[in-house]
């Protein structure tokens, strides 16, 4: 299962930088939506897969039987995944917001905090 | 309870969990995060009341300064502390550990919010009091406090996000055209960057099976050579790299630092990139400190072309916060010889370079704020004058910029002169080099800076000898002067301090740099008993 996965993960990233690499902001946000669902598959596939054997310990024992499913890279990929959606919706309002005020969606246009026309620093005193 | 539960299991807790309770002085480790935490949420309930805001904020992040004083205080007699969240037994359960970098970090981190807020009344206007400055403001300090205190990397991403997001809503408060143009390459590079650190955790976590960062310090030095723990480190370098703003990382900072309100970009140029370079000592030189040895020469040239090409930049600039911006980055470049070279003396400079820095830079952005207030511009060939008009005030700043270009008697001199005397050391003249190159171009970008906007009679075209104060306007009321120029002065103070009596911060600085070279040492305190 794991050779899979990992080549599926790489196939999201790829996907992803294809994306991220691109000059218009929606394509960038969703490369970086792409991105965020990569890592999380890759830590699920770092924490170890197996199938079936839920991880609960029994009474009166210290610790899950053999096997058991890792429960806590999937608390990891659970905080992520909140982290990841908050900062795509909080980036997806701010690309519609510069698209209604700076008239583009085009990051090589953006150019209103480092002006092109800036004539370079003063010559002399 | 247990005795009535028929089902009671028949297991001794104690072997996974701490059973006896805490100690008020355990709470310490926690509460710098629980308070500005707790601030925040009672400043977003009361946020109709803007009124409230700035008292409130201000009562908040004395109580923070004073409580990592007593933190730090602790550390300095007892070495690093840890606090383990729900009780488990280290390594399960998240681990909030303190070491003196952290402290170090965290109580220098509130002086400056605290000096650069508590009075900055006038500087934040009441739409963004209203969009919610002051809450924004203690949340981004519980996530600095919260990167700087733990003991967990993966709570160290988190606590990476609850500052980032925070800082979003700083940086676009105001909505600005510039400011929604800087924030969405800012926010998105610093989430790419994030994003990577979190692959790295990810990855770490597969090979390692642990997160508590001084179970991973020691399972990094035990783990055979099969392990991918060089590709991890590189992950991390570049994720930290990107949040520092080294080169060639950085071109996030200058698009989007000089565009919000200046008490903002103060703050930023102060924490923000400084937690990337706290997070770089971490886990390169202490956690993966035996990983990186294959990372030296690429980071010796980062550091160095850090330095150079911040401090071009800050030269070729016109933009008074924006060449401030690019000295930013010349400063981190000084702070990755420590991590480059990994020697006892480069730590100790580079801890040192980063504490005076956060103070340094802050308060020249608040200068700058004070610059444009009165001017209505930050492009220094429309300034001129102040010198006449404030003479007292030009010349703080010019103590100012000399900590910058590093000259004595000031601050920025003491670290650079340990970070050329140990790069000398390790011989790596090259990088010494670059520490003296930049250092002499740097002081041509403060030297420019003070010319035009201070020195210089008026606006660009003022006849020499003439004095043209038509673009410098007086503000009248005392008590706005007061906050406005107070913060100022008293980070000058701190600064002029530190150049007098270098000891007591290059005392802890070097305390930070052996605790960052020991990791056995962390390790056996944060888990117990030594490793078996």
């Amino acid at each position: 299962m794991e050779p899979a996965l990992a080549v599926l993960v790489g196939l999201f990233f790829a996907t992803a930088f294809y994306l991220i690499l691109s000059k218009k902001l929606i394509r960038i946000l969703l490369g970086v939506a792409i991105m965020g669902n990569a890592v999380n598959l890759l830590i699920f596939t770092a924490g170890r897969l197996t199938r079936e054997v839920p991880p609960i310990i029994a009474l009166d024992a210290y610790t899950p039987p053999a096997g058991a499913a890792n429960a806590l890279p999937q608390a990891l990929i659970l905080t992520a995944i909140v982290i990841s959606f908050s900062f795509f919706a909080f980036l997806l309002v701010l690309a519609f917001r510069a698209y209604q005020d700076l008239g583009t969606d085009d990051t090589d246009a953006m150019r209103v905090a480092e002006p092109v026309a800036d004539a370079g620093p003063p010559q002399g005193y | 309870m247990a005795a009535s539960d028929p089902h009671a299991p028949a297991v001794d807790l104690a072997v996974a969990m701490v059973t006896a309770p805490s100690t008020a002085s355990d709470w310490l480790i926690v509460l710098p995060v629980v308070v500005p935490l707790v601030t925040g949420a009672i400043l977003v309930m009361v946020r109709h009341a803007t009124h409230l805001h700035r008292p409130l904020t201000a009562l908040g992040l004395a109580l923070l300064f004073g409580i990592d004083l007593m933190l730090l205080g602790r550390v300095v007699a007892e070495g690093p502390l840890t606090m383990m969240m729900g009780a488990w037994k280290p390594p399960f359960g998240i681990a909030f550990t303190v070491d003196l970098l952290g402290a170090t970090f965290a109580t220098t981190a509130a002086f400056v919010a605290l000096v650069a807020t508590a009075t900055a009344g006038p500087a934040i206007n009441t739409a963004e009091r209203r969009y919610g400055f002051y809450p924004f403001l203690m949340l981004l300090m519980t996530g600095v406090t919260g990167a700087f205190l733990t003991g967990d990397i993966f709570n160290l991403y988190v606590w990476f996000e609850v500052l980032l997001i925070s800082s979003f809503g700083l940086l676009v408060l105001g909505s600005e055209k510039a400011q929604i143009d800087g924030t969405v390459k800012y926010g998105l590079l610093n989430l790419v960057a994030t994003t990577f650190f979190l692959i790295g955790v990810g990855l770490l976590y597969g090979t390692l099976g642990t997160l508590n960062m001084a179970d991973i310090a020691a399972k990094a030095r035990a783990a055979g050579p099969e392990a991918p723990l060089v590709t991890i480190a590189g992950l991390f370098i570049f994720a930290f790299a990107m949040k520092a703003a080294a080169f060639p990382l950085n071109f996030w900072l200058p698009a989007s630092y000089h565009t919000p309100t200046a008490t903002v970009s103060a703050l930023f140029a102060g924490l923000l990139t400084k937690v990337g370079v706290y997070a770089l000592l971490k886990v390169t030189v202490l956690l993966l400190g035996n990983q990186t040895g294959a990372y030296t020469d690429l980071l010796v040239v980062m550091a160095a072309a850090t330095m150079i090409v911040g401090a071009l930049g800050a030269i070729a600039g016109s933009d008074l916060r924006r060449i401030l911006g690019w000295l930013v980055i010349s400063g981190i470049g000084s702070m990755l010889i420590g991590v480059a070279v990994g020697s006892p003396g480069a730590l100790t400079g580079s801890i040192f370079y980063a504490v005076q820095s956060m103070l340094v830079m802050t308060a020249l952005y608040l200068a700058a704020g004070v610059v444009e207030a009165r001017a209505g511009t930050g492009d220094v060939r429309r300034l001129g004058g102040f010198y006449a008009a404030a003479p007292l005030f030009s010349g703080v700043v010019l103590v100012l910029l000399f900590a910058v270009a590093g000259l004595p008697p000031f601050s920025g001199f003491w670290p650079k002169a340990i970070l050329v005397e140990s790069s000398l050391a390790v011989d790596r003249p090259g990088l010494a080099a670059a520490v003296l190159v930049s250092g002499f171009l740097q002081t041509l970008a403060v030297g420019r800076i003070w010319l035009y906007v201070f020195w210089r009679g008026g606006p660009e075209g003022t006849p020499d000898g003439a004095i043209d104060l038509s673009g410098v306007r007086v503000i009248e009321n005392p008590a706005d002067r007061v906050a406005l120029v107070g913060p100022v002065i008293v980070l000058t103070a701190a600064v002029v301090l530190i150049g007098l009596v270098p000891t007591a911060i290059g005392g802890l600085a070097e305390g930070a740099a052996s605790g960052l070279l020991d990791p056995a040492g962390f390790t056996a305190r944060v888990l117990g008993a030594p490793a078996p």
